[in-house]
């Protein structure tokens, strides 16, 4: 059995190894460039489609649930109508770490296919632990994807009120803390928040 | 004879909104400029104000009566207040307060209707906004004759 793979693997060698009969240098190297742009670039801009808000609500579980809930608050209509999109705050923005989130994003299609979440029932029973993921995940990338848009050093305080300019110099701007800690369910509606502390009661676990 | 009675009556019950209106009217034109429910035919489309600003500047306001439920001065755009959590107690429960420095509920909120304590706080103490309210710089379009105790007793005393 083992001698059988090996000999294919053998075979497979030769063929790879051997000078090209048929096809000039000029096209395969022409021609290999060609291919790899074309794949290259057909690769990362079917990864761009699956990167728009119109990409993630063309299934009814993110449109009538977090999408619904988005509407609501500040971060989809404000006074001067800038906005986040689902990426924005989703998906990392560099390469390498977008790649990595895409590929466990691939549980998320697993779960579309079998209806994980495919009522409000079940979304909401679902939303602690859908939510822990996320809060999770900011909390180890230090809120990456908030500092995208919001930069402590552009952040005057003097511009906010006394009881918000306090909590950024206490916990902020030591670093202490970061933004998840104390800014959850911006966006969404909160799960089931017990025993979930808020971001300055000092007992938070620093992960 | 009588139909005539009843014609006059029903003329004047359906004259009394606008009379009274005037009337109000009247009181309060010291207060705003534009009356905006003033004597106007129904038919006719008056153009709202625009919408008040939010004081959220975190001055705490002067109580007019001692039970008053004090004001928020600050913005509560968004704050989630229902089964799975309470935004606002986040901050102003008792063992929130000194991560957050914001003044703590009242002990009352601590009792049920009967006086008796309570552990946490009481179920009929929830919803904050039944009771504590924001405010904005609109102005009142009905004007008011409320004076605060010191100024009663203090007339009383001359």
């Amino acid at each position: 059995m083992i001698s059988c793979l090996l000999n294919l693997a053998a075979r497979c060698w030769r063929v790879f190894a051997r000078p090209s009969v048929h096809f000039s240098l000029g096209f395969l190297t022409l021609g290999g460039f060609l291919a790899g742009v074309l794949f290259w670039g057909g690769f990362n801009t079917a990864l761009e489609v699956t990167n728009k808000e119109a990409f993630c609500i063309s299934c009814h579980e993110m449109k009538n649930n977090p999408y619904e809930e988005l509407k609501q608050t500040i971060h989809f209509t404000n006074r001067s109508g800038v906005r986040a999109t689902c990426p924005d705050c989703h998906v990392p923005h560099d390469w390498t770490h977008k790649i990595g989130r895409k590929m466990q994003a691939s549980k998320e299609v697993w779960g579309k296919i079998f209806g994980t979440i495919d009522t409000r029932e079940k979304f909401l029973d679902k939303r602690l632990e859908l939510a822990t993921h996320e809060w999770d995940r900011l909390k180890a990338n230090n809120s990456l994807e908030c500092r995208n848009c919001h930069s402590a050093e552009s952040m005057d305080i003097t511009r906010q009120n006394p009881r918000a300019a306090k909590m950024h110099e206490t916990y902020l701007f030591t670093g202490e803390r970061t933004c998840i800690d104390c800014h959850k369910g911006i966006a969404h509606r909160l799960p089931d928040m017990n025993g979930v502390q808020p971001g300055w009661t000092g007992t938070v676990s620093a992960k | 004879m009588k139909t005539r009675i009843t014609l006059a009556a029903l003329a004047f019950a359906a004259a009394m909104p606008v009379l009274m209106s005037g009337v109000f009217a009247a009181d309060q034109t010291s207060h705003a400029s534009k009356v905006p429910s003033g004597p106007h035919p129904i038919t006719q489309d008056i153009p709202a104000d625009p919408m008040g600003r939010e004081v959220t500047d975190d001055i705490k306001k002067a109580r007019n009566y001692a039970d008053q439920p004090p004001l928020i001065p600050h913005a509560i755009r968004d704050y989630q207040v229902d089964l799975n959590i309470n935004k606002c107690l986040t901050c102003h429960d008792r063992k929130n307060t000194e991560g957050s420095q914001a003044p703590m509920i009242s002990v009352t909120h601590f009792q049920d209707r009967d006086g008796q304590t309570l552990g946490t706080v009481s179920p009929r103490r929830y919803f904050c906004t039944q009771c504590h309210v924001p405010q904005t710089d609109a102005k009142p379009i009905v004007g008011s004759s409320f004076r605060d105790i010191d100024s009663v007793l203090k007339e009383g005393a001359k």
